[in-house]
């Protein structure tokens, strides 16, 4: 080969948005199709919460109470990659995805930690990253499906980390973007836009899974003509934000997806007069079509930041002498929240605070709450309130267990904030929060004693089963719980993943790992072997935490480093 | 996105126009001329990016010493091409007391007005407040988005936060005129991703 010949093929080759490693190519692929995402195997995470009802629960109990002590690192894997690795790892039958911040997407053995390809989205160069990352890959026959921060649906080839399609969403430069684990089902494709904070009408929208064919948008805020338009002014609806930037839930039985939104823009209320339907809500729709069923909103005229995106937990409980096929959340704006899914729509059953609030004065027959105004951010007047904008609960997600009835849940106590509300004019592609961000602030509750907290409850009872208390962090990270009779979560900034006893919230096992883990834990078994993984990797609000804690909380840690690490244990034999 | 709220906090954009983290946005038709994507160019004057003087030149009389840093755009003296076709181009430029400098950022200064690329080099979010650094009492540029804070005195290096390196410079060159550009951006502009 002449040397201009091999220098131009080495350039070619540097420039591959996908890489093959010496593990690779995949071979005996398990396609996935819908029978195995409406009843995953066991051993298999493919899903964002394992199962469609978004409970977050394994059935495995190989590790369990008994010997997890003897969990120890079975293999880790270095990303390569700095900022908050939220993703959990995806699962089909010994393969294993994980996605990390700048859209990368790494396959991997999931028994031995061989990659076998690695996907790089070559993200642009003017792109302005607010959330730099990833919440996972959805699976479909011998696919998966990736959205990014640049605004793209991409479809990549199980096997080899090719492209298939790749599809624009909306426009980066106009603050829309992707975070999302896309939620599949029956051959649909479903994301929902990030970008509250940049004055954007938030959307679901379902993409054909072997096209990339746009098949329907649902905008979160209803347009001119709409029911529950009325309840915006003007033209706020165009700018009004409510994101739906979290995987939805999927109700198999009457088909219907039930999708998180995100708060109200900007964030004062005064500068969005109304409900703002359908921001902070709880959405149910039919996934064929995109028709809203039925909503229930969790807070009128949002002021705080508090999103509202994680999907609500179905979960069918006992209550009042009956069975209820309930939606359960544990709310940002700190109330646990018990709806039920009946036949007319979504009704309110049941809530109450589970952190300390000064917001909320009641709830009425119907589920409003109702807010004390001394304690709702206005324009020109400095506001503290509790929770925090971080709210009670933020994205990172509840997990139920089968086993024990109880829904656990990483809450932050004793955190409360304030701002001072400014009316300042939109520029697209800006930040545009209604504060001067400078001005927003984190503060520690006198006397408080912790501030994460891992809370057990009993979701028919409204009775809190255990707690265990962080003094020296938050806690923002997601839980899952398995069979074993074990809740594992990270999220608090001494590095630690640890394991508690889902019955009795005894601390049975910790470990620490190279960062700090914001990332959602797993379960899944290849050959016989149970093995728990996780990603570790600080940053973003679990980072922006810290920093604002900075020289409130005496020994508190704001040295966390950052940088991207798969983690898998086994019980050692 | 918090900090602490005693510290003394400034919104660049605040100061210029009382628009929160407003950047000034021009036609598509001005940002399609040819040049306006290019990077700053030598002997590009610097232009205000925005506020009641946006688009005029910039001296050094106009700038407070000690901050707060106002936002600048690169702008063709031939063409009168303004380089506003790329956010990659936004400049910040603040006027120091020259013997807070450190030999390097004394090398790139026009006397004491130095300018450094307005993207932080994190994630890409504008940098938009001149604030106490976390750390000490001197006024430091700040990425709201992270946290990241950098010392425009010590060529901008990171004094706090993820951002993993310094702001790239433009080095500027002194005289009576506008502030002009001496030499391309002192490193890349914008976020590098992971290899």
């Amino acid at each position: 080969m002449a040397l201009k010949q091999w220098l131009l093929a080495g350039f070619l080759v540097s420039t591959c948005l996908v890489s093959i490693a010496a593990a690779g190519p995949i071979e005996n692929y398990s396609p996935v199709t819908a029978e195995r995402l409406k009843n995953p195997e066991p051993g298999n995470w493919m899903h964002y919460r394992r199962t469609y009802d978004g409970q977050g629960y394994s059935p495995l109990d190989q590790i369990n109470a008994s010997n997890v002590k003897n969990l120890t690192p079975a293999w880790t894997f270095s990303t390569g990659v700095v900022e908050g690795h939220q993703a959990p790892p995806i699962i089909n039958n010994g393969v294993m995805f994980v996605s990390t911040p700048e859209g990368q997407v790494i396959a991997l053995n999931a028994k031995t930690g061989d990659e076998y390809w690695r996907y790089k989205r070559q993200l642009p160069e003017d792109l302005f990253q607010l959330h730099p990352t990833n919440r996972g890959v959805g699976l479909w026959q011998d696919k998966l499906y990736l959205a990014t921060t640049d605004d793209h649906l991409v479809a990549l080839d199980a096997k080899t980390g090719k492209v298939v399609w790749d599809t624009k969403v909306q426009d980066y430069k106009k603050g829309q973007y992707l975070t999302l684990m896309p939620l599949v089902v029956d051959g649909k494709v479903i994301v929902g836009g990030s970008g509250g904070e940049f004055g954007i009408r938030g959307y679901i929208v379902a993409y054909d899974a072997d096209t990339g064919k746009e098949l329907w948008r649902t905008f979160t805020i209803p347009g001119p003509g709409e029911p529950d338009h009325d309840t915006w002014s003007g033209d706020d609806w165009k700018t009004g934000g409510a994101p739906a930037w979290m995987t939805g839930t999927y109700d198999m039985d009457t088909r219907t997806i039930y999708w998180g939104t995100g708060n109200a823009a900007p964030w004062p209320g005064e500068t969005h007069p109304g409900d703002n339907l359908y921001s902070t809500s709880v959405l149910a729709l039919d996934p064929d079509s995109g028709k809203m069923k039925s909503y229930f909103q969790y807070h009128q005229n949002d002021s705080w930041d508090w999103d509202e995106v994680d999907a609500p937990m179905l979960i069918d409980l006992q209550r009042d002498g009956r069975t209820i096929k309930s939606l359960v959340h544990p709310g940002r704006n700190a109330i646990f929240w018990v709806l039920e899914r009946k036949p007319e729509g979504i009704k309110y059953v049941a809530g109450w605070p589970f952190v300390y609030t000064n917001v909320w004065k009641s709830i009425d027959p119907n589920g409003k709450p109702i807010a004390d105004p001394a304690h709702k951010p206005g324009i020109g007047k400095r506001v503290e309130f509790c929770p925090s904008l971080w709210g009670g609960k933020d994205w990172p997600s509840a997990a139920y267990s089968q086993k024990t009835g109880l829904v656990y849940v990483p809450a932050n106590e004793n955190f409360c904030g304030g701002f001072t509300g400014e009316k300042v004019p939109l520029v697209p592609g800006q930040l545009w929060l209604g504060t001067k961000p400078e001005d927003i602030g984190l503060t520690p509750r006198p006397g408080a004693t912790h501030f994460g907290e891992l809370q057990a409850w009993d979701p028919a009872t409204g009775k809190k089963a255990w707690s265990h208390n962080f003094p020296k962090s938050q806690l923002f990270g997601s839980v899952t719980a398995t069979a074993g009779d074990l809740v594992f979560v990270g999220g608090t900034n001494d590095r630690m993943f640890r394991a508690f006893h889902a019955k009795t919230g005894e601390l049975l096992w910790e470990q620490k790992t190279n960062s700090g883990i914001v990332g959602m834990p797993i379960a899944y078994e290849v050959d016989g072997t149970q093995y728990i993984a996780v990603q570790a990797g600080w940053g973003v609000d679990a980072q922006r935490i810290q920093d604002a804690l900075v020289g409130k909380v005496p020994g508190l840690e704001n040295n966390v480093p950052q940088g991207g690490v798969v983690w898998v244990f086994a019980v050692k034999k | 996105m918090c900090q602490d709220p005693t510290r003394r906090a400034v919104i660049l954009t605040a100061l210029a126009t009382g628009a929160c983290l407003a950047s000034s946005r021009s036609s598509v038709a001005e940002e399609d001329l040819p040049g306006s994507n290019e990077r700053p160019q030598k002997a590009d004057v610097l232009v205000f990016a925005e506020g009641e003087r946006a688009g005029e030149e910039i001296k050094p009389q106009d700038l407070k010493a000690g901050g707060p840093p106002v936002r600048a755009w690169p702008k063709d003296p031939t063409t009168s091409v303004v380089r506003k076709g790329s956010r990659l181009n936004e400049v910040l430029v603040v006027k120091l007391d020259p013997a807070e400098l450190d030999e390097e950022t004394r090398s790139r200064a026009a006397g004491g007005v130095v300018a450094y690329s307005a993207i932080c080099v994190h994630t890409g979010c504008p940098i938009t407040a001149w604030v106490k650094a976390a750390s000490g009492d001197k006024d430091v540029f700040k990425c709201v988005c992270h946290n990241s804070e950098y010392d425009p005195r010590q060529s901008a290096q990171v004094i706090f936060g993820p951002a993993p390196r310094r702001l790239p410079a433009l080095p500027l060159v002194a005289g009576d005129g506008p502030l002009t550009v001496a030499a391309a951006f002192v490193g890349k502009v914008g976020a590098q991703q992971a290899r």
